[in-house]
């Protein structure tokens, strides 16, 4: 058999890729019989549920369960985070870190159970001060978190006599003394929460010895290692499911200290445990955005074009101090010569997880903030100083893209004709409109993934493949490599994902699973096509090359009409099924998958300038991805990212009581997010010209989840020409932002 | 030193309503208080009888148990979600006698001889194919939930406009943000369709 070149049908042969496909689990999503781990229920289970420190910063002396163990349905009291009688205290570094785990009969034992818990605490300063750097400094909870500094080649070296930082000092001032216009800002972005509807968890049991865990995970091939290394067996002796899941976006890697409780649990207990968050508990400790404050100030030539650039951000990412990753300042735009800085807060919060696109749009916003202010101060169209600047990005061979993309949004968002100087629109009694943009870049490689493709000889296949589904589609882009490639419809084939049981594949997260489950598919389907091809050629007397997979048929090309249907094609297989695995290793080059995508975003709004509220009219996203497999929910998913972009520029932000440090809005009711009447119009360009299409598949995830904020924030600018400087943009903001400029 | 924060039970509170509410209606107003009859204690369980989806039902509950627990844990119907418990998500919405409640909210007992109807009731409907058309779902978790939220905004508003759905649906939250996509699914379907 001669060897299989991997590539993707020609365009105008493709019948599955690229098209509008509904997703094969829609309906049980929708109609409410899919089965999330929340939902599984194992008979003879115990609920757990978890005590939440109610402080962020203390110690715990001492805990008193006689009481909880009294109440009528409780079975079990699991010590997480909390000393036993004879331990020194514990300290906790997070409101809401579990202290211990309650196990009973039903919910609403377990949750008396937990309220019957005693625990003695002594409380110790807390400082959860993210956006204060001055008193970070003054209370010692500051962390260098790098930082260095570009000089354009062209200014030359310091001479071997000049002390290197000095003469760095020197160069500096003597670009911002010769620019043409100097912008000087303060802009920020608040921590968020990841607020998967599905809280964290876990439903467990052991049977002959082996773990076996419904997990709400993005990374079913991997959390069996997780368990197994936290409770001392192998990995054989786990496994993991996860049909469902309910909201990752980059919180859900790892068991977590609760689902290992869980397991231990249902050790002790020989019965199986279900150990779920409670909402608050889900908001405080699994998993939140780093916050991102900065002092930047920027130099530009008469023409708006930056020249150099001078930051110093901070922010945290919970007790361990980091903060939006340096080498991300300033975003996508990159001048000759830039210094940047950054300063980690250590603040008493759970350390920040990844989350969709990390450190990107928190980037985005304390970069292109500043440069649409540079278009503000010089009264000139911020479309026009955002494509004066693609010619210093950092990934100068996109510049056309962007350009392209630009055009494409302003078409789209109308903005020759609604745009005006910052501050100068037309006001309709109260409410004044603006527009902005953001852009932004993103890597999307695919992960590495294996895929076990099975073909029986009565026609059937089915694949295997330890991926999971977070909303994206997995099962039906796998579903539409097969029948793609086989010829086939989408009920001919059956994808099974969502076990570790499965081959491996990786974990989701950074817009890596399309790619990564398309390329192991369709090697899959092409190794096994190749086979199969070969046994028809046999018996139809011709060559393998030849022969076409299409419309449930294998057809010669020749002209001599031979064919013969897919069935007797298997028909040849024999009695045992052909099976092929089939891998893709990440970072191999490949005609199939690439990565690197560029993107925009622009938004219209309508702001009330006695309310301080914003409304969104219209929102833009042009995006391209490389090739698309399924326009329908990749469509899906960059209206989403458009949604979270709203959500964090307007109404989602984690609020610690500056006293205590208690996360006090961890309750849906106070953690606003937008709801459907908060969107707008939505318009969605994806960006396919076949310079990009021919790329190979892209991850889409993050990349529209970057620009969006940024995008509202210029365009709240550019109605008020007044700058809001940290964003979610409540109504008190605006209102203080108004109050501070009328002085 | 502090104290833990006092847990709540809400058997506690149930065992102890009636008094209660005695209690401080005689120390706040005399005329008031000749008005209170003083409620009967629950407690323990308690069998009630309810119609699920067109079924008969009987569960045996605790008073404390909420209608999202019996359905989850003994009817096996996990379409409704645990999101949040003071109903603030939308996700655990279920029609009772037509009118939507959120069931982590709502007490079993206190729907006792009534109508219940789940998502899992309105599968074979219209409204889960156009969600799924318009792929106005994408985790999934929050989407039972607003297929029974907008099945009773359109018994409301058979009709309704654009402007009026962007105003009506706004108790349920979605975090993957499917709101554009369920706003397609329900113009699809006030106009007879299903198409994506
Ligand atoms: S689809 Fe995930 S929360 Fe709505």
């Amino acid at each position: 058999m001669a060897e299989v070149d991997y590539r993707w049908p020609e365009n105008h042969k493709m019948r599955w890729i690229g098209k509008r496909v509904d997703r094969l689990d829609g309906l049980e999503k929708s109609g409410g019989t899919a089965k999330y781990t929340y939902d599984v229920n194992l008979p003879n289970q115990l609920i757990v549920r978890g005590l939440g420190c109610p402080h962020a910063h203390c110690n715990v002396l001492a805990v008193d369960i006689s009481e909880a163990e009294k109440v009528p349905g409780v079975v079990y009291i699991h010590r997480l985070n909390a000393p036993g009688p004879n331990d020194d205290p514990v300290e906790i570094r997070a409101d809401g870190t579990l202290l211990v785990a309650v196990a009973a009969e039903n919910e609403a034992a377990a949750a008396e159970g937990v309220s019957k818990v005693k625990v003695q605490y002594k409380l110790l300063d807390a400082f959860t001060a993210d956006h204060d750097l001055q008193s970070a400094e003054a209370n010692g909870r500051t962390k260098p978190a790098g930082g260095g500094i570009e000089l354009d080649e062209a200014l030359g070296e310091p001479g071997d006599d000049e002390d290197e930082e000095e003469w760095e000092n020197k160069v500096m001032q003597h670009l911002f003394d010769t620019s043409a216009h100097v912008v000087e800002g303060e802009y920020g972005i608040d921590s968020i929460t990841h607020c998967c509807l599905e809280p964290h968890g876990a439903t467990v049991h052991w049977v002959d010895g082996k773990l076996k865990v419904y997990l709400s995970t993005q990374n079913v091939s991997q959390a069996d290692d997780g368990f197994a290394g936290a409770l001392e067996i192998t990995a054989d002796d786990v496994d993991v499911t996860c049909d469902y899941i309910g909201g990752g976006f980059g919180s859900k890697f790892q068991p977590n200290y609760w689902g290992i409780a869980a397991a231990e649990i249902s050790k002790v207990t020989g019965r199986p445990v279900k150990f779920m968050l409670t909402r608050d508990q889900e908001l405080k400790i699994a998993g939140n955005r780093p916050s991102g404050y900065i002092k930047v100030k920027l130099g530009a030539d008469a023409n708006g074009v930056v020249r150099v650039w001078d930051s110093l951000h901070w922010g945290t990412s919970g007790f361990n101090g980091s903060t939006v990753a340096v080498g991300n300042i300033p975003y996508v735009f990159r001048p000759k010569s830039f210094r940047r800085k950054a300063t980690g807060i250590v603040t008493d919060n759970e350390p920040s997880v990844a989350w969709r696109a990390p450190n990107h749009p928190q980037a985005c916003a304390i970069t292109q903030t500043a440069y649409d202010d540079l278009a503000a101060k010089m009264g000139v169209d911020s479309l026009d100083i955002f494509l004066r600047n693609l010619e210093n990005i950092d990934t100068p061979e996109k510049a056309p893209v962007y350009a392209e993309q630009l055009r494409i949004a302003a078409d789209l968002i109308n903005w020759r004709k609604h745009w005006h100087p910052h501050g100068k629109g037309k006001k309709s009694g109260a409410v004044v409109e603006g527009l902005g943009i953001g852009i932004h870049k993103w890597a999307g490689t695919a992960n590495s993934s294996n895929c076990l493709l099975k073909i029986h000889a009565d026609g059937g296949v089915e694949s295997y493949c330890g991926t999971q589904d977070l909303g994206t589609g997995t099962r039906t882009v796998c579903a539409m490599v097969l029948a793609e490639t086989f010829g086939l419809t989408l009920d001919e084939v059956k994808v099974n994902i969502g076990s570790s049981t499965y081959p491996f594949s990786g974990a989701s997260g950074g817009s890596t699973t399309v790619g990564a489950v398309t390329e192991s598919h369709r090697r899959a389907a092409q190794d096994a096509l190749a086979k199969v091809l070969d046994l028809v050629a046999k018996k139809l007397d011709v060559s393998a090359d030849i022969l076409d997979a299409v419309g449930g048929k294998i057809v010669a090309r020749d002209y001599s009409g031979k064919e013969m249907t897919w069935k007797q094609a298997c028909s040849l297989i024999g009695i045992q099924p052909l099976e092929v695995n089939s891998s893709y290793a990440r970072g191999t080059a490949s005609p199939l998958s690439s990565e690197n995508v560029a993107g925009c975003q622009m938004a219209h709004v309508a702001v009330d300038t006695e309310t301080g509220q914003v409304k969104i009219k219209r929102m833009v996203a042009v995006q391209d991805m490389g090739l698309i497999i399924n326009r329908k929910t990749a469509e899906s998913q960059i209206y989403g990212a458009m949604i979270m972009s709203i959500a964090a520029a307007l109404f989602e932000q984690r609020i610690n009581d500056p006293k205590t440090g208690v996360f006090v809005n961890s309750e849906l009711a106070d953690y606003r997010l937008p709801r459907l009447g908060d969107i707008g119009n939505l318009v969605v360009h994806l960006h396919e010209p076949e310079s990009e299409r021919a790329r190979g598949v892209i991850g889409l995830g993050e990349p529209p989840a970057i620009s969006g904020c940024t995008a509202i924030s210029n365009a709240v600018c550019n109605a008020l020409g007044v700058r809001v400087p940290t964003i979610p943009l409540t109504p008190k903001r605006v209102l203080d932002a108004l109050r501070t400029a009328k002085g | 030193m502090s104290q833990p924060t006092k847990g709540f039970s809400r058997r506690a509170f149930l065992r102890g309503s009636g008094v209660a509410a005695a209690a401080s209606s005689v120390t706040s107003t005399q005329s008031a208080s000749a008005a209170i009859v003083p409620v009967p204690i629950i407690a323990g369980e308690t069998q009630v009888s309810l119609t699920v989806n067109g079924q008969k039902k009987t569960v045996t509950v605790e008073p404390r148990t909420t209608l999202l627990d019996t359905l989850r844990y003994q009817l096996n119907l996990t379409g409704a979600k645990p999101v949040s418990s003071d109903g603030s998500s939308g996700a655990s919405t279920v029609l009772v006698d037509g009118k939507p409640v959120m069931a982590s909210t709502t007490l079993t007992v206190a729907v006792s001889g009534k109508s219940i109807s789940t998502c899992e009731g309105l599968k074979d409907g219209d409204i889960p194919k156009a969600f799924v058309s318009n792929d106005a779902q994408q985790c999934g978790f929050c989407t039972p939930g607003f297929v029974v939220a907008v099945k009773a905004f359109l018994n409301q508003h058979p009709d309704a406009t654009e402007e009026q759905i962007r105003a009506g649906l706004n108790g349920n939250i979605c975090r993957c943000g499917t709101y554009a996509n369920v706003l397609q699914a329900v113009i699809a379907l006030v106009k007879g369709n299903q198409n994506g």
